[in-house]
């Protein structure tokens, strides 16, 4: 096993005195596609916005490459929700991909040429170059999704945070996502993604963890995931049929 | 009074131009930063943050006895900004929705102006009569040194706002991945509030504590329907909110002095109606009309793949069938038959009709993409 890309130690994350994750520790490898599952209210998008310093932990730490969070801020792109913005904004499926480059640019510089050229390779990826120009409530929620996963692709990261990028996209986009997130395993990248389609964990993941406002378990999903852990998860008696 | 002469008085007459100029100079900015307002859906926050300036106004009489609109104005930028941060500070310390926070500090600092500007009055002071122009504002009170101030606070604004375009636009978007890109959102964030506090304030005078949200809504609502950028958006708004002041001072001083305030804000208002009815893109009127012609489209389609059901089953597609049949099928018409008739898909002779060649192979375009929708 590489090095590790995240680690993060006891992180609690509370709204109104009420948990929403304790004491979470994680050790994610490089290189890694992992699955975040849990129930509704298991704390994972929490646990990813807390990692990113979106919301503020009321304990615990958390390195990137064994260097604190903030100064690693490069190595690492996020892909919120979709739900989480206003698509009526007036702006473009481009001008939205352009987002990614703000970061590099810093404050103040405006996007160039080059930055120009970046994004449109985004969007090509994602199979949404010939809607660059669409407002983007008019993109359907699968082209959304894909407007956000190439905003995310531009910034070039090593580590990227997914909250729920298959969520109510069509069996197209779910495929054109899921081959470039193996794609970018495969250049040695760490995606980690959460993820509500049990079934679809073994054939897409090969590490998985399970949440459920504790860290139930994690590791290799060929190890891990098993109808115990979904058990403890989610707290039924869950059988799904695996296939190892 | 004919528009040229109006035209030439503005020119000529001093305190017609002072008037004119300010009012479109601060319509610009409210415009400007009514757009950042209306993005966040902070729509009210510049009811709030107006009402909440009063306090201050009264306070700084208080203080200093001066009328000084200047001093007044930093007083209402004091007790503005602490009302917009207390607003911020609500939402996000507490589980209080913004509505319910903005509600409370309106009529918190709103109760308390009132409550301070009555005092004032029952003062055997003879200085404080004037005080309540800002509850309605009167622009005839405009003098030329507040009109430097406003041109001034407006340049300073486009300046800020091409320096942090990209920052402000992120902002405005999605402010949690901003945050990871590495920005101080609470930096931008307390800029763009502060401007618009400023803007409120500078505008308190001329249109009143009461009105004064609408010249931040309405020039921003109305630019909103004409543009899928934000740039564009911006502008828009800048230009229809200098339009409402211009117009709005001309017509309260032509028409037997109306009140100047009311008459921007209701310029503006007709701007945003007229928006969204007539824009061809958002416009309720070119909905409409779009609406129809893809029903009436559709009704044709049906009505055609309708009939290539029936001529499918015929070697001969020019083959002729009563029209009886097709009275048996809804969504049907003699107009919608007429229409085919203009495109050269269906001929007619007596009662009965046939497909034509084109006809039949639209149809049949028609009706195999639909089995492959389906």
């Amino acid at each position: 096993m590489g090095r590790i890309a995240v680690k993060v130690d006891d992180l609690t994350v509370a709204y109104n005195y009420k948990p929403v994750i304790w004491d979470i520790d994680l050790q994610i490898p490089e290189g890694v596609l992992m699955a975040v599952v849990g129930p509704n209210g298991a704390g994972k998008s929490t646990l990813i916005k807390a990692i990113l310093g979106i919301l503020k932990p009321i304990a615990g730490s958390v390195t990137i490459f064994g260097k604190p969070y903030k100064s690693q801020r490069k190595h690492v792109a996020y892909v919120p929700q979709k739900g989480s913005v206003d698509w009526d904004f007036p702006t473009t499926a481009f001008d939205v991909v352009l987002m990614g480059t703000y970061g590099d640019l810093g404050w103040i510089k405006r996007p160039g040429l080059k930055e120009k050229k970046r994004a449109l390779e985004a969007l090509e990826k994602v199979g949404m170059l010939s809607f660059k120009d669409r407002q983007i409530s008019q993109l359907s929620g699968g082209q959304q999704q894909r407007v956000f996963l190439a905003r995310a692709l531009v910034q070039n990261a090593s580590i990227y945070f997914m909250d729920e990028p298959f969520q109510g996209v069509d069996a197209t986009t779910e495929v054109t996502i899921i081959n470039i997130l193996k794609e970018l395993r495969k250049a040695g990248k760490t995606v980690i993604v959460v993820h509500h389609d049990l079934q679809t964990v073994p054939e897409y993941f090969d590490w998985v963890t399970f949440l459920n406002v504790k860290k139930i378990a994690t590791g290799p999903v060929k190890d891990i995931f098993n109808d115990d852990n979904l058990t403890k998860t989610y707290g039924i008696n869950y059988k799904v049929s695996v296939q190892k | 009074m004919g528009i040229i002469e109006y035209i030439e008085l503005v020119f000529s007459d001093y305190t017609l131009r002072t008037i004119t100029l300010g009012t479109a100079v601060l319509g610009a900015v409210t415009g400007m930063l009514g757009s950042f307002a209306v993005l966040r859906k902070q729509s009210l926050l510049g009811d709030a943050i107006s009402h909440a300036a009063l306090p201050g106004i009264a306070l700084a009489f208080l203080f200093t006895g001066a009328k000084d609109s200047n001093v007044l104005l930093i007083g209402a930028l004091i007790s503005g900004l602490i009302g917009a941060f207390w607003i911020r500070g609500i939402t996000t310390k507490t589980h209080l929705k913004a509505d319910t926070a903005l509600g409370l500090i309106l009529s918190l600092f709103f109760g308390f102006g009132i409550l301070l500007l009555t005092f004032i009055q029952k003062r055997p002071d003879a200085n404080q009569a004037g005080l309540d122009k800002y509850l309605f504002g009167q622009a005839a009170t405009l003098v030329e040194s507040d009109v430097w101030l406003m041109a001034f606070v407006a340049g300073l604004c486009v300046l800020v706002l091409l320096f942090f375009w990209k920052e402000f636009k992120i902002l405005l978007f999605d402010k949690d991945y901003a945050q990871t890109l590495g920005f101080n959102t609470k930096f931008i964030d307390a800029l763009i509030t502060s401007f618009i506090v400023l803007a409120i304030v500078l505008g308190l005078q001329t249109v009143g504590v009461i009105l004064m949200s609408a010249m931040l809504l309405a020039p921003a609502a109305a630019a909103r329907q004409w543009t899928n950028s934000l740039g564009v958006m911006v502008f828009l708004a800048a230009v229809f909110g200098a339009s409402a002041g211009v117009f709005g001072t001309a017509i309260s001083a032509t028409q037997n002095n109306l009140s100047t305030g009311p008459v921007i804000v209701l310029v503006a208002s007709v701007f945003v109606l007229f928006s969204f009815v007539f824009s061809p893109s958002r416009g309720l009127l070119f909905k409409r009309i779009r609406l129809i012609r893809n029903r009436n489209d559709l009704e044709l389609q049906k009505t055609l793949t309708f009939m290539y059901h029936i001529v499918q089953d015929h070697e001969d597609i020019s083959h002729p069938h009563a029209i009886k049949i097709l009275n048996n099928f809804r969504g049907y018409s003699r107009k919608g038959l007429k229409k085919l008739i203009d495109k050269n898909y269906v001929k007619v002779e007596g009662e009965m009709w046939s497909l034509t060649e084109e006809g039949f192979l639209r149809a049949s375009n028609l009706y195999n993409q639909n089995e492959k929708d389906d």
